[in-house]
């Protein structure tokens, strides 16, 4: 559902972008998207052709890099992917914390 | 057809929700009011829980923001108990963000006191956007199992206090405490998990108690 403010945003970051470096189109906008950010890239991308139709955007690709969070094992130090119902680290069998590491939602950059 | 030129950005998408926020948690501050993110699944008891605490709270005053997709319910109970309470209606937001919590905190003249912001019933984007608050206050239940915080980690990580509800219901319902508890403690080391039942009012003491100790 906040999919379409979202969206609206990111657009309105890569416009006024292109504005300042007297780009007329952005061509891509690379994008990175944690699975813990709570969004989901289908529907950023189901919006973006709608809310980038009359901006600098409205030709734009978008480019979704997504990050698989990772939790960092208090024991050991790895950094590992949970398994469903277990915080566990798969190297020393220790209980792993939450990282930053897939809670990511941020412009990388836009190719004009 | 020319090369891409690349023009790096690195600005994250909550920007401009943050600042808003920011300058508002700066606001409250400065009014002495203690703001309290409440998050939780419909029908986990926010508004009953509310109701325990503001009950509890001896002379500091009680502010709430109601946070609703629709209706008004639970802002005419609160009102009709005599608490300042405004009602949001994001009429199909799944969350509150900033610029709504900024119109409200006027609307109310808070001044002095504790914040309650009841955020929309939902375990997922409630904990994703700051509001201006200084601190994150989840409601679990005995009823929603005991898989929740495996489920939706991220309410249970951002939480600085946890109250699991309903606890009168545990004879009668499967509730494994144990591996909730470590769920929640793999997420969070510190946050306080308080055994409550809205029904029986056991349990609301210390999470008063964890509240008066934060409000000055």
């Amino acid at each position: 559902m906040h999919e379409y403010p979202i969206t609206q945003r990111i657009i309105e970051v890569a416009d006024s972008y292109a504005r300042e470096n007297n780009a007329d189109e952005v061509k891509i906008i690379n994008l990175v998207v944690g699975d813990y950010s709570g969004y989901v890239a289908s529907s950023i991308e189901l919006y973006f052709d709608i809310i980038a139709e009359s901006s600098r955007c409205a030709k734009a690709k978008l480019h979704i890099e997504r990050v698989t969070p990772k939790l960092k094992c208090n024991k050991c130090g790895e950094y590992f992917e949970r398994k469903p119902f277990s915080f566990e680290c798969p190297t020393c069998q220790g209980e792993g914390s939450p990282t930053e590491i897939g809670q990511e939602f941020y412009i990388r950059s836009i190719e004009v | 057809m020319s090369e891409n030129r690349e023009i790096e950005i690195m600005e994250s998408v909550y920007d401009k929700n943050d600042e808003v926020a920011s300058k508002i948690n700066a606001e409250l501050t400065g009014k002495n009011i203690y703001a309290i993110n409440v998050m939780g699944a419909p029908g986990v008891g926010k508004t009953t829980s509310l109701i325990q605490i503001i009950k509890r709270l001896d002379g500091i005053t009680p502010y709430v923001i109601e946070g609703d997709i629709e209706a008004d319910f639970d802002t005419k109970t609160l009102q009709s108990l005599g608490v300042k309470t405004v009602q949001i209606n994001t009429g199909g937001a799944c969350h509150l963000d900033s610029p709504l919590i900024g119109k409200a905190v006027e609307e109310l003249k808070v001044d002095n006191g504790v914040l309650f912001i009841e955020n929309i019933g939902n375990l997922v984007c409630p904990a994703e956007f700051m509001i201006g608050e200084h601190a994150k206050m989840l409601i679990s239940t005995v009823t929603e199992g005991s898989d929740k915080p495996y489920k939706y980690p991220l309410a249970f990580e951002k939480a600085n206090i946890i109250i699991l509800n309903k606890c009168d219901l545990l004879p009668y319902v499967d509730f494994d405490e144990e591996f909730f508890m470590k769920g929640v403690r793999a997420l969070n080391k510190t946050a306080p998990v308080i055994k409550v039942s809205g029904k029986t009012e056991e349990g609301y003491d210390e999470v008063v108690a964890w509240i008066k100790e934060r409000v000055k």
